[in-house]
């Protein structure tokens, strides 16, 4: 049993392989890293994944990266249950089609709120200019909108009556901001019943138990080394205020 | 499969991903009907389109009823019900999980980064809209970025992008390099590596190819005429 795990679960895609991996009781070496701390710079790290992000993992000799592929590669070798990623091909097209529209939606909108409302403020100490948030709280409202009208709809979970890949992978995301401070669910009914749901479904200790970095992410962006992010802070600031 | 009704696609050529849709049915011939959408008209924000998508975007799939959006989702489906050749997207595990890779990597990495140099370059001008020449620099440094991941990660010690032929990663690939070039932009031209990449990728898709990217050809010749 040699496959390694590497994560840091401050990273939402890092959360969701996390949990889709204790759920179905798969058997991995966690190999716990620091993102904030730039692991993912290190020599030893680019042997792992050249992508030089987080997750990825290492089964036997067999290097893989990207969140969504790592649990489709551990659905197949583990045989986990047909309902995280139905062999039914328009079941499992539709679980592609979400896995797909979240890079450039939920993903990138839900983890700016991460940087505008604490890390940046906080950790750098920067402020972020009122247009650049207001726009920033208008896209993550809009693929909110999109993800209710679509995805969800009046289904329990995106594919239909059982959790898949779809909504382990969209909860995570959503949860970003939350650890910010900002309540996504506030006027939001429809997704927090699903929210409730999908917890529920993964096991409500497993789903706090990953989040714990993220609903205490005020507290210890308090106490964070504000030296130890420096090296960070040129390339956020072009990333997101340029 | 037989006695199998023809699908649907709604394209527009200008898309990068409706180009890697087209090419994919065309050269494993399946039988497919197309509905073009404007994109420059709005055809895709008519209230008809939205109850098709309500994300107004284009390539959208109809397989006599089954309706489906996003490019990579599509393509998989497709390559998956159809008796496509296994290099497309692979059934060994380990395959497939390269191609799944690169499609995941591919959406905030190779797509974002041509289309943004595409767009400050070829389409805000032509709208009329303000450039930002510091945003233009920055989409070409980061394009530049992605080049060389593609050329040291996914072209270390192969042909293709995933092994040693070409699948479903190698198609959106080359459909998203190929948009800068509505400007006369090579952004290939000093990368031996990813010149002979597309050179592979273009003869293995042969006629496909080169009838998708027309619109790509005729505005290279329009954009580059003004100069």
């Amino acid at each position: 049993m040699s496959l390694e795990i590497y994560l840091d679960l401050f990273s939402q895609p890092c959360r969701s392989v996390y949990m889709f991996a204790k759920k179905n009781d798969i058997q991995f070496d966690y190999k716990k890293i620091s993102l904030f701390e730039g692991y993912q710079y290190s020599e030893e790290y680019g042997k792992i994944n050249l992508l030089r992000k987080a997750p990825a993992i290492k089964d036997g000799d067999f290097c893989l990266a990207e969140s969504v592929a790592i649990m489709l590669y551990l659905t197949e070798k583990f045989h986990t249950p047909d309902h995280w990623y139905p062999a039914d091909l328009q079941k499992r097209a539709r679980v592609n089609e979400y896995l797909s529209w979240q890079h450039s939606t939920i993903r990138p909108h839900g983890s700016k709120m991460m940087w505008f409302k604490l890390l940046i403020p906080k950790a750098f100490g920067t402020e972020i200019p009122k247009e650049k948030m207001d726009n920033a709280v208008e896209d993550l409202n809009s693929s909110l909108n999109l993800f209710e009208e679509k995805f969800l709809q009046d289904r329990p979970f995106i594919v239909g009556d059982q959790i898949s890949l779809a909504d382990l992978v969209a909860i995570v995301e959503i949860m970003q901001p939350v650890g910010a401070g900002m309540d996504v669910f506030e006027n939001r009914p429809k997704l927090k019943a699903w929210k409730d749901r999908v917890r529920a479904e993964i096991g409500a200790e497993l789903f706090d138990e990953a989040h714990q970095a993220i609903f205490y992410a005020q507290e210890a962006v308090k106490t964070m080394d504000p030296e130890k992010i420096e090296h960070f802070k040129p390339k956020i600031l072009r990333y997101f205020l340029s | 499969m037989a006695g199998r009704q023809a699908v649907k696609v709604y394209l527009d050529l200008l898309s990068q991903p409706c180009r890697a849709l087209l090419i994919f049915l065309k050269h494993n011939k399946i039988p497919h009907t197309v509905e073009l959408i404007a994109l420059r008209k709005g055809q895709q924000k008519t209230p008809e389109f939205t109850k098709l998508n309500p994300m107004q975007k284009v390539p959208v799939l109809d397989d006599n009823g089954f309706v489906l959006t996003e490019s990579d989702a599509i393509l998989k489906y497709l390559a998956t019900t159809y008796n496509v050749p296994d290099h497309w997207y692979p059934k060994l595990p380990e395959k497939r999980a390269r191609v799944d890779e690169y499609t995941a990597w591919h959406h905030v990495n190779t797509r974002m980064h041509a289309s943004t140099v595409f767009l400050q370059e070829v389409i805000f001008p032509m709208m009329g809209q303000p450039t930002n020449p510091a945003k233009f620099e920055k989409a070409l440094a980061d394009l530049n970025g992605t080049l060389d991941m593609l050329e040291n990660m996914f072209l270390k010690r192969q042909p293709f992008l995933c092994g040693d032929e070409i699948s479903l990663a190698d198609l959106l690939a080359v459909c998203e390099l190929m948009q800068p070039l509505c400007s006369g932009r090579d952004i290939l031209k000093d990368r031996p590596k990813l010149l002979s990449w597309r050179s592979r990728v273009q003869s293995a898709l042969s006629d496909s190819f080169d009838e998708a990217h027309s619109v790509v050809y005729q505005i290279r010749e329009k954009f580059t005429a003004k100069l």
